[in-house]
């Protein structure tokens, strides 16, 4: 790796915390975000003759720190230069800076830098775009490419979105800047994770030609998950995230055939599953479970991890499966959950049982894809044809990728 | 003389890297793995996983206490380590610099062996 690119990956693994830092100290997103921009120049500038310096973050948030304080000074004098003294700012309050540092600031300020991005009035996909342009920094042509927008489009909605955030922060409804109390962090912390399985979402649900562009979606998600833990280490919920993204994610290089087309977990090569990320997968999950407060993710990742712990489709612990599917009903009750408790059922007791567990969702999951996916191929399975086919030509109709609707269309062939 | 290279690296960084990046420097390593394995001198090696993955069992107390995390917060953290069979310093310390070029950032703390127990477990 050359010295550019090394400087580049530690300002990117810098950057939440420094800009965490600065939005405390100025309280205002945009010249936080300038402040960490302008200090990232003088890092380029400074880091290669002097060496990196032992704390990146703790160098940025002082750097540009001074840099905001000499901007808003200037301002302040209308445009005048100001005097020489502004410049020679304490040169060595560096190590300062970084001794009052401690993980405790940096914990609560990556929080809200992250809880900032999920204001309930954003709709998810913007929540999505602001966090991966602020808190992550990519450029608002790459989050413009994975959402398959124009560039122009994504600037418009991006800053569309942070206006709504200034309003906010101004206003009554701000996020705080003083230390959040446990129940508040509690909430802080299911709001941002529920954020973060959003852009690891955004990143696996697409397919086929978007599935590469968007993969950095779901590497962006999990080093952001790996952040929060390391931060709040004795979370289970928070490794139970970890773990499902980790799962999840491990089976990427199986998931499409050479033109794009889904393959579907039991038809996948396992060999090429990334038993790494299956490891830390099982790892925190193990980790997660020794503190019996089951959550939502804990029980997905616990459903992911039966399906990495089996070496062939046939050696899937459904019965397993089954269960963990049942606790998450009772935890996060929707009526999708139990679409796929049924596809535990049809392995576990045949189709007819699991038709008649799908059949009740047709009100609430009419216009769910996987929904006529499902029951059109338990209808196969029983050998009831015409349904079958009606079913899978709703399907289509509903298919929101390509890949979707072409394994659908498989089904069809196979019926005739 | 059997001496343990400690691995040293800023976690985040290392997690920032992208699988092209991570895949480079494996390689890079890999070519010296192989010369030093050649030469009888490579012991075991392993690369930890994150140190969101670790648990510390504090047994300063009785009963011990289980926490969550690696057993301190540090600026860097203990990524992997080699065990390295050499005549001295001086050749530890060349092994060092000679895997620093291939992976470099971070640091590598050399740490002669007092004993050594191997088990014959493999991964």
């Amino acid at each position: 790796m050359d010295e550019a690119r090394t400087i580049g990956t530690t300002l990117t693994a810098a950057r939440p915390q420094a800009l965490a830092a600065l939005l405390r100290y100025f309280r205002d997103l945009d010249l936080a975000e300038e402040a960490f921009q302008e200090a990232c120049l003088r890092a380029l500038k400074s880091w290669p003759q002097n060496g990196p310096p032992r704390d990146p973050a703790a160098w940025l948030i002082f750097v540009g720190r001074n840099v905001a304080l000499d901007t808003v000074r200037r301002r302040a004098r209308q445009s005048e230069l100001p005097p020489e003294e502004v410049f020679s700012d304490t040169e060595d309050a560096e190590t300062e800076v970084a001794a009052r540092m401690d993980g405790a600031h940096y914990r609560d300020d990556v929080l809200r830098l992250l809880f900032i991005c999920c204001h309930p009035e954003l709709p998810s996909t913007q929540q999505i775009a602001l966090a991966l342009r602020i808190v992550s920094g990519l450029s608002v042509g790459q989050i413009a490419r994975a959402f398959l927008v124009s560039e122009a489009a994504m600037e418009q909605r991006l800053t569309r979105a942070k206006a709504r955030i200034a309003r906010a922060q101004s206003g009554e409804g701000g996020v705080p800047f003083e230390p959040p109390g446990p129940v508040e962090r509690a909430e802080r912390l299911g709001a941002v994770a529920a954020m973060l399985y959003l852009v690891f979402n955004e990143g696996y649900s697409a397919a086929g030609d978007q599935a590469a562009a968007r993969e950095p979606l779901c590497e962006e998600a999990i080093r952001l998950t790996r952040l929060l833990l390391r931060l709040f280490p004795a979370e289970p919920e928070i490794m139970g995230l970890c773990a499902l993204m980790l799962l999840q994610h491990a089976r990427t290089s199986a998931r499409f055939d050479a033109e794009g087309a889904v393959i579907l977990l039991d038809k996948q090569d396992r060999a090429l599953w990334n038993r790494a990320m299956i490891g830390e997968g099982l790892a925190l999950l193990d980790k997660a479970m020794r503190h019996r407060q089951p959550g939502a993710y804990q029980v997905q990742a616990a459903i992911a991890a039966l399906h990495a712990r089996a070496e062939t489709p046939d050696e899937t612990d459904w019965a397993q499966i089954d269960l963990l599917y049942g606790t998450l009903e009772i935890l996060q009750p929707s009526p999708v959950v139990t679409l796929n408790r049924a596809v535990a059922i049809s392995k576990l007791r045949g189709p007819e049982a699991a038709l008649a567990m799908v059949e009740p969702l047709g009100d609430r999951l009419a216009g769910y894809f996987h929904y006529h996916g499902l029951r059109g191929a338990l209808l196969m399975q029983l050998g009831r044809t015409r349904e079958a086919r009606e079913g899978f030509m709703t399907a289509i109709s509903l298919a929101t990728t390509s890949a979707e609707a072409a394994h659908i269309r498989s089904h069809l062939d196979g019926l005739k | 003389m059997f001496y343990a290279l400690l691995c040293y690296h800023q976690e985040d960084v290392v997690c920032a890297w992208t699988k092209e990046e991570d895949d480079a420097v494996m390689a890079r390593l890999g070519i010296v793995h192989e010369r030093l394995a050649a030469a009888g001198k490579l012991g075991p090696a392993a690369r930890l996983l994150p140190t969101t993955a670790a648990t510390t069992l504090r047994k300063d107390q009785d009963p011990p206490l289980v926490l969550d995390g690696p057993f301190a917060e540090t600026k860097e953290q203990l990524l992997g380590f080699y065990i390295l069979d050499c005549a001295d310093l001086e050749e530890a310390l060349g092994i060092a610099r000679e895997l620093g070029a291939a992976n470099p950032g971070g640091c590598y703390e050399v740490r002669p062996v007092g004993l050594f127990v191997d088990g014959g477990a493999r991964p």
